[in-house]
């Protein structure tokens, strides 16, 4: 197995990774790639009380996870790779060989406008998404494995989160 | 929101509080004790921003939510860092907040703590061999 998913989610850790993704994938552990995140041991400490105890958490900046990933791809058991915004996603296709990636959460905020429930986006955020594309990446939005995956022309022009 | 004296906060995934609180107004007739929390939609920093507000417009002690990965945990843990008299507690189930409705306990972390251990107490398995 290798990492599974490369999600983009700015709860980060959360129910939906945890359990919705988690255990229907078997997850064995979360590359969680976030500067902040990594930069600071008392949110490591939280996200790491989110996840049970069979579950384990990488944290990485970024630069550093970018080199990283190819290691974590020979893996034997499956892993979920996740970020909080597109722009580390983008390093992560650039740099990082991921050819998949999941819009599975960008929530609400302003500036925002809404394309499915569970993804809002400026529209700066739009062409991130687009360039992620025009990197290589195949780019779907799916919040929830039962879910149907989105593909991104249909999730630029959907205005179903209204 | 009524006039009654509030006593916690409840959020977590989907419909998860309204569902809660209905069942314990059902059950015990004191939902109205309860504040519900909506979520959907939001990011992380707004549901942090919305469980603060809600503390201080309510002046309740006690959060209680669902998962504990869930993102209404996470905010509810990040908003304990600034304030040091409320508690929060993950993993709620409905004889919880019974308990911790029908407490006449005057200090709701300590109601809050009682409840938990029923909340702990009250899950059984039964039938097809369980143990």
């Amino acid at each position: 197995m290798t990492i599974v998913l490369n999600r983009i989610d700015d709860r980060l850790i959360h129910g939906q990774v945890v359990v919705g993704w988690g255990q229907p994938l078997d997850i064995a552990f979360i590359v969680l790639v976030d500067d902040a995140v990594a930069a600071s041991d008392w949110e490591q400490e939280l996200y790491r009380m989110g996840v049970p105890p069979e579950m384990d958490v990488r944290f990485h900046s970024a630069a550093a996870a970018a080199s990283l990933l190819d290691s974590y791809r020979t893996e034997t058991r499956p892993g979920i790779l996740l970020t909080g915004d597109i722009a580390t996603m983008r390093v992560l296709v650039a740099n990082g060989g991921v050819r998949e990636v999941n819009v599975g959460g960008i929530h609400h905020r302003a500036g925002r406008t809404p394309h499915l429930r569970y993804v809002f986006l400026t529209a700066e955020e739009q062409q991130a998404l687009r360039e992620l594309a025009e990197l290589g990446a195949v780019v779907t939005a799916q919040d929830v494995p039962a879910a149907r995956a989105v593909p991104l022309e249909e999730l630029l022009t959907s205005h179903e989160g209204r | 929101m009524s006039d009654s004296v509030k006593r916690a906060l409840v959020a977590g995934h989907a419909d998860f509080a309204a569902g809660m609180i209905s069942a314990v107004e059902q059950i015990s007739g004191r939902g109205d004790v309860l504040v519900g929390i909506e979520v959907n939609g939001l990011c992380g920093d707004d549901i942090q921003k919305l469980l603060r507000d809600a503390l201080v417009e309510t002046g309740v002690r006690v959060i209680f939510t669902d998962l504990q990965a869930g993102s209404c945990t996470m905010a509810a843990r990040r908003v304990l860092r600034e304030v040091t008299d409320v508690v929060l507690v993950a993993g709620t189930n409905l004889p919880m907040l019974l308990d911790f409705t029908l407490s006449s306990d005057p200090d709701p972390v300590t109601a809050a703590t009682h409840a938990v251990d029923r909340g702990r107490t009250s899950v059984s398995i039964h039938g097809a061999g369980a143990p």
